[in-house]
């Protein structure tokens, strides 16, 4: 037998494994788990997308689209983004439909890095951010925010983690996976780095729509921003639509055209299915989409105020629906809590650290989940924590 | 500004509720981050003026082995004098087999939802107690053949959640 593993290419080898996959294991052969560990709405795509996405499939939509995607889709892109951030985008040729914000990730990281280039990563952030950079052949740089300032990063440091090899800064706010945002003023602050560093800027604002506190400022849309950053966006999550795979970018028209050579060959386009379901959503999803954000407001304040009841510090996340207490109390590693959780009570919570150093002491609850779900588990946790802390 | 922000709690309580009755106030006050205490002063307050009317389960009565039948009975009235429709109405709400009472546009004037142990039932109180009525002129009867719907609530056993346990 050949020892398979000595013909995969070395850096796919030197990509540890995600530290939410042992989890899942863990999780997935348990029955009636509670889980609060899931990265996506629990709602099920409003039945007028999916009605409209059947109609398609009824009047034979069913081949491949241009590259760029469906024109209609690209404009109606194009004008929710000038409506709702007063950014501009020529839908012939700055924007590019991909599938999901993974892909977008991927292409904006491969068509910007060269061999050896930095680029900035706040953490804790999206499991794929550090592997996509070193797929790229770039080195990823992480910057960690702290628990003190509510994961939220600063300019002083970003600033400081910037080289001479600096590319790019990667931000995602909304924050997957301790809900932080970012304020205007704060982006600003960044941007004024980025300029003085001449770097671009890859925002994965995927939970734009998730805000509960004030507005989701797009960081394209900061003076001089637009040109040099890589906006990235999806339907996944406003619209409860993460397995269509269906997202965006929009950029300068060189980086666009660049990314569409790649998203070409790779991928050819995204599922046309899909693309008709999403002009859908843009045309009529509003409604909807606020009677969700208004579910997980609700839920949001009922969980925050929950764990800090039981003893475990939770700052008000101001965005995406995700919490990020703070678990130390408890005398346990993230990874010890989360494995302790699930075996003892049944509820099943991400460990912090599986998205990155900074997030260690701390765990990820989604509240994309029932409020009965939600009862249940607060109450289990509470239990649980109270057993952990007493035997300290 | 005190009492918008009133209107605005009062309308989320009456949301929640009006979604799941059995919402405890401290839940209630824990969704919209607010004190318990205000939570019940609210709602004792619209038990009051009426607007939370009563607090009821929706059963599917398919499901278990009790035979019901249900009605849909258009009923075309003469209007009168002073009280319009309202007197009629009312003289046809006070019966405990009738479970609506609707005043529509349109061909006919009361939508009338009636619910009886059989067909024979419905007939008898149609014939007997409505069509006779003073000021009815006509009466349709549709019986109903299955609710799928009902004030919101899907009848069928929902979706299921298809996720997986843990997704990044």
């Amino acid at each position: 037998m050949s020892d398979w593993h000595n013909y995969l290419n070395d850096t796919v080898k030197n990509i540890p494994p995600s530290g939410i996959r042992r989890f899942f294991s863990l999780a997935a052969e348990m029955e009636g788990v509670i889980s609060l560990g899931v990265g996506e709405p629990d709602f099920v795509t409003p039945w007028h997308i999916r009605e409209a996405c059947v109609y398609s499939l009824e009047k034979g939509h069913t081949t491949y689209t241009a590259n760029q995607g469906l024109l209609a889709l690209r404009k109606a892109v194009g004008k929710h983004l000038s409506q709702t951030y007063q950014v501009d985008y020529n839908p012939q040729d700055q924007l590019l439909i991909t599938v999901g914000v993974s892909e977008g990730l991927d292409l904006a990281l491969r068509v910007i890095v060269q061999p050896g280039d930095e680029v900035l990563i706040p953490e804790p952030c999206y499991v794929s951010y550090v592997p996509g950079v070193i797929l790229a052949g770039g080195v990823p740089v992480s910057i960690s925010a702290k628990p003190e300032d509510h994961f939220e990063v600063t300019a002083a440091m970003i600033e400081q983690a910037v080289t001479p090899r600096t590319k790019a800064l990667l931000l995602s706010y909304p924050n997957n996976p301790t809900g932080a945002v970012l304020s205007k003023q704060q982006l600003s602050a960044i941007a004024a780095v980025v300029k003085r560093h001449d770097l671009i800027v890859i925002s994965d604002e995927i939970y734009d729509h998730l805000t509960y506190r004030g507005k989701h400022t797009c960081f394209a849309s900061l003076p001089g921003m637009q040109e040099r950053t890589i906006l990235l966006n999806g339907f996944s999550k406003a619209y409860a639509m993460t397995g269509w795979r269906v997202g965006y970018a929009a950029s300068n028209a060189e980086f666009i055209e660049a990314m569409n050579k790649i998203h070409q060959y790779t991928m050819l386009c995204a599922p046309v299915t899909a693309q008709m379901a999403a002009i859908e959503a843009l045309k009529s999803g509003r409604q909807e989409m606020l009677k969700m954000i208004e579910q997980y407001d609700r839920r949001r304040r009922m969980v925050v105020r929950a764990f800090n009841e039981i003893g475990l510090p939770c700052f008000e996340p101001g965005g995406a629906f995700y919490v990020f207490p703070d678990i130390r109390p408890t005398g346990l590693s993230s990874v010890a809590f989360a494995e302790e959780l699930i075996k003892e009570t049944k509820v099943a919570v991400v460990p912090g650290n599986a998205f990155g150093s900074s997030g260690e002491g701390f765990v990820r609850c989604s509240y994309a989940a029932s409020l009965a779900s939600l009862t249940e588990a607060m109450k289990r946790i509470a239990d649980f924590t109270a057993r952990k802390i007493k035997r300290l | 500004m005190g009492n918008n922000n009133n209107d605005k709690t009062d309308q989320s309580i009456l949301e929640l509720l009006e979604q799941n009755c059995r919402l405890t106030s401290g839940e209630i006050a824990a969704l919209l981050d607010l004190e318990e205490m205000i939570i019940q002063q609210r709602i004792v307050a619209m038990e009051q003026k009426g607007i939370i009317c009563t607090y009821q389960a929706m059963v599917n009565w398919e499901k278990t082995a009790t035979e019901k039948v249900n009605a849909l009975i258009e009923v075309k009235i003469t209007p009168q004098r002073e009280v319009g429709f309202d007197a009629v109405a009312e003289r046809i709400y006070r019966f405990p087999e009738v479970h609506s009472v609707l005043l529509m546009s349109g061909d006919y004037d009361l939508a009338v939802f009636l619910e009886g142990k059989n067909m024979k039932d419905v007939a008898q109180f149609v014939s007997s107690k409505l069509a006779t009525m003073e000021h009815v002129l006509s009466t349709a009867t549709h019986f109903v053949l299955k609710t799928y719907k009902k004030h919101g609530c899907i009848m069928e056993d929902g979706e299921t959640d298809r996720r997986l346990v843990i997704t990044p």
